[in-house]
């Protein structure tokens, strides 16, 4: 977490107050979220009165997909339709499971191509093949696996053309490339505290005036009257610092991340091993990519070893998909992209952040060949064999 | 050393782990997963490889602050073992599907992976005890806790895979090993043994064998050719076995039948009175030797089911078998069992049942 966010929330937690109360204390809280609320929605191009608290992006997601799908039902039961990318997250997909199984909704997957991106044709294609029967479109502002950014401008563009509205997971965009909800022309949008250096468990889905959306949680009448319950008033203070900051750094913040991405790729496509980079990468480039995101496959591996040898080594990184489990399982983005079952096994997702240095690279790059070597023996000995 | 502590998230391999990191060494937690559908939910205490088993080991690893993994062996289990386990019943062989797990999985795939990543050992939660000889060689030994005592699945280990195992359960019972659980914190100290077979959620196996291989009707026969009832798989029935015949009226010489062969070419269950059970020769066939091979004829223990009575025996060697000759007639031993050897404590060797008899047919048929 941010100093800063930290600070503002510890200070906020010695103060007593719920936000919905017409006492003193209740006004000064309120008076918090307020402010808090208007930060967020400046730092984000919207107005203040679009930014729904809620407890975090997976809440969020969940209000977004199934409040939309809830209400556009209802109001035209035709509307049961979802145009989703195949690369969402869980917190998207799961919902569409959801929705699928149990409330009798439809849905298209959206391919992407090699890169992971979603074209506007595709979106376009998939509405026109029956324009009365789609409820949302969803996809996701940047991937949280492979960092490729997508054209969800002109997605929306597309969408609005036949009156459907837009849904945008900016969890991972948010922070690393300029997020501007009002110039995007999206209308649900979400964002998260503690990818910004926020605290966990505070985010937003920040929503258009006229966007419908059934509540998923009854009560108090909060937030619009969609997401009812007590706000947690110091850790929204603490997400608007972080935003703020997060926000405000991005000029300088960017090009260092580009420039730490970029020695860390060429560092490990030269070491050799037949190492690639995955989705939409260009030395330089923080538009098209996440600047922060390097996503690497390294064949013959499995990406568990990987893990647990970098991390022995001081190097923490991820496979780039978990599962409740615990069992790496090959990423659907991956697979979405094209790649083989068996390449997408040696999945490794190095994720830059503002705590990250130049050492920090060059500690992963000295660790990256012993522990290829390593994985690959374990691999060759564990690959799957009938006894004799 | 460097050593991957196998969790199940069991009490047992709970406090294994914890008594390697207060030995010194360097643990890292490892559960395996094993089931096809891993994101199954458990239905009883049976069993393991579910969530929560994969949650409560990494509870313990959090606890004791180790790191903790999960590795997807799945896919090996299945041909491995589950595969096996079919082949083996749908051949009239009754095998022991967790000798065959530590064999292929925990002290081969397991082991194998973890030396590659540059570990030194595996240990697990197994009662047994491993002894270093002054020659630096190892032996494996029965655990203290004679109830518990898991020699008998181990007994495929060899030397070498002896000396990279940790069996830090094998010199404290049961109760004990929960006291210390519960006196480490573990909220697992209370939780149930896993019993059966792992795979077999409902611990019924004829049922799972049937979904697995189909009805297949044939005929139960006495030992005299006559047919006295039907079966629906002559898989389902193993050597000995007495209930579940069905055979619908006694026999005429009013004694009880038991199953004493399955002939899976003819589909055909084969049923006798309980004198035709009683064997004291075996051949056992993949003869492992912890250690050196028996050389001649060697008194032994033999054991042939998990928790089954020692019996005084002989046994040699035979090229890739082993021939055992015991001192008192055991019953129902079925074609497929292990029989594992020992000396006092000591396991010598093991090997997969082929044949079992009488010795004084043996004899008549030219052996030995």
């Amino acid at each position: 977490m941010l100093p800063e966010a930290i600070a503002a929330m510890s200070a906020q937690m010695a103060v007593v107050g719920n936000a919905s109360s017409l006492h003193t204390s209740g006004r000064q809280a309120r008076r918090v979220v307020e402010e808090s609320r208007e930060a967020i929605a400046q730092a984000l191009g919207a107005r203040p009165s679009e930014v729904l608290f809620t407890s975090g992006g997976t809440e969020s997601d969940n209000l977004a997909v199934k409040g939309t799908f809830l209400a556009r039902r209802e109001a035209d039961h035709r509307r049961v339709r979802l145009l989703v990318s195949a690369v969402e997250h869980h917190a998207v997909l799961d919902c569409v499971d959801h929705l699928v199984t149990h409330e009798g909704a439809k849905v298209t997957w959206l391919e992407v191509d090699a890169l992971g991106r979603v074209h506007p044709e595709t979106v376009r294609a998939a509405i026109e093949a029956d324009p009365e029967s789609v409820a949302l479109v969803s996809v996701m502002w940047a991937n949280n696996e492979v960092g490729t950014v997508q054209p969800v401008a002109e997605i929306a563009a597309v969408a609005h053309e036949f009156g459907i509205p837009v849904h945008t997971d900016a969890v991972q965009a948010l922070g690393q490339v300029p997020v501007d909800f009002a110039a995007s022309g999206v209308d649900l949008m979400t964002v998260t505290g503690h990818k910004v250096g926020g605290p966990l468990g505070v985010g937003a889905l920040v929503a258009r005036r006229d966007a419908r959306l059934m509540p998923l949680s009854h009560g108090g009448g909060q937030e619009r009257q969609v997401r009812s319950g007590t706000l947690d008033v110091p850790a929204i203070r603490g997400f608007a610092v972080a935003v703020e900051a997060a926000t405000a750094r991005l000029d300088t913040e960017a090009p260092r991340l580009v420039a730490l991405r970029d020695a860390l790729v060429a560092g490990a496509l030269a070491a050799g091993f037949d190492i690639t980079v995955s989705g939409d990468f260009e030395p330089g480039d923080g538009v098209r990519r996440l600047p922060g995101n390097a996503h690497l496959l390294v064949p013959g591996c499995d990406g568990d070893s990987l893990l647990y040898l970098l991390d022995a080594a001081g190097v923490e990184c991820s496979t780039g998909s978990a599962c409740q489990a615990g069992v790496p399982q090959p990423s659907h983005v991956l697979l979405a992209m094209g790649v083989s079952e068996q390449d997408a096994r040696g999945a490794l997702r190095l994720t830059l952040g503002h705590t990250s240095t130049g050492g920090d690279v060059q500690a992963f790059l000295d660790a990256l060949p012993a522990a290829v070597e390593r994985a690959r023996r374990a691999q060759a000995a564990t690959s799957s064999r009938r006894p004799a | 050393m460097r050593v991957v502590a196998a969790m199940s998230g069991g009490v047992d391999s709970a406090v294994a782990a914890a008594r390697m990191l207060d030995a010194g060494h360097d643990v890292v937690g490892v559960h395996l997963a094993l089931s096809q559908s891993a994101a199954t939910l458990r239905e009883s205490a049976r069993g393991c490889c579910t969530i929560e088993d994969a949650g409560d080991a990494r509870r313990v690893a959090d606890m004791l602050g180790i790191p903790f993994y999960v590795w997807d062996m799945a896919a090996r289990f299945k041909d491995d073992v589950v595969e096996d386990f079919v082949a083996e019943y749908s051949a009239g062989r009754t095998p022991n599907p967790c000798l065959r797990c530590n064999e292929k999985i925990k002290f081969a795939a397991l082991l194998d992976k973890a030396l590659a990543l540059g570990f030194d050992a595996v240990a697990t939660g197994h009662y047994a005890q491993v002894v270093q000889r002054p020659d630096g060689t190892r032996e494996l030994h029965r655990a203290v806790d004679m109830a518990k005592d898991q020699s008998y699945v181990l007994g495929v280990l060899t030397e070498d895979q002896l000396a990279r195992s940790f069996f830090p359960l094998g010199d404290t019972t049961k109760p004990q090993i929960r006291e210390e659980a519960a006196e480490r914190g573990f909220y697992v100290a209370k939780k149930p043994d896993s019993h059966d077979i792992c795979f077999i959620a409902d611990g019924d196996t004829r049922k799972w064998l049937t979904q697995r291989l189909g009805e297949q009707p044939g005929d139960i026969v006495d030992t005299d050719g006559t047919v006295v009832g039907r079966h629906q798989g002559a898989y389902a029935y193993t050597v000995g076995q007495r209930r579940g015949l069905a055979l619908g009226r006694p026999a005429a010489d009013g004694q009880p039948r038991y199953v004493v062969e399955v002939q899976p070419g003819t589909n055909t269950v084969v049923v006798g009175t309980a004198d035709l059970l009683g064997v004291d020769a075996l051949v056992g066939d993949h003869a492992r030797w912890c250690g050196p091979a028996p050389d001649g004829r060697v008194p032994v223990g033999a054991q042939v089911r998990a928790h089954g009575e020692e019996v005084p025996a002989t046994a040699w060697a035979d090229g890739d078998q082993v021939h055992v000759r015991l001192e008192r007639r055991l019953r129902g031993v079925a074609p497929g069992q292990s029989v594992v050897l020992y000396d006092g404590t000591r396991v010598v060797g093991s090997a997969t049942i082929s044949a079992a008899s009488l010795a004084r047919h043996a004899a008549e048929a030219g052996s030995s």
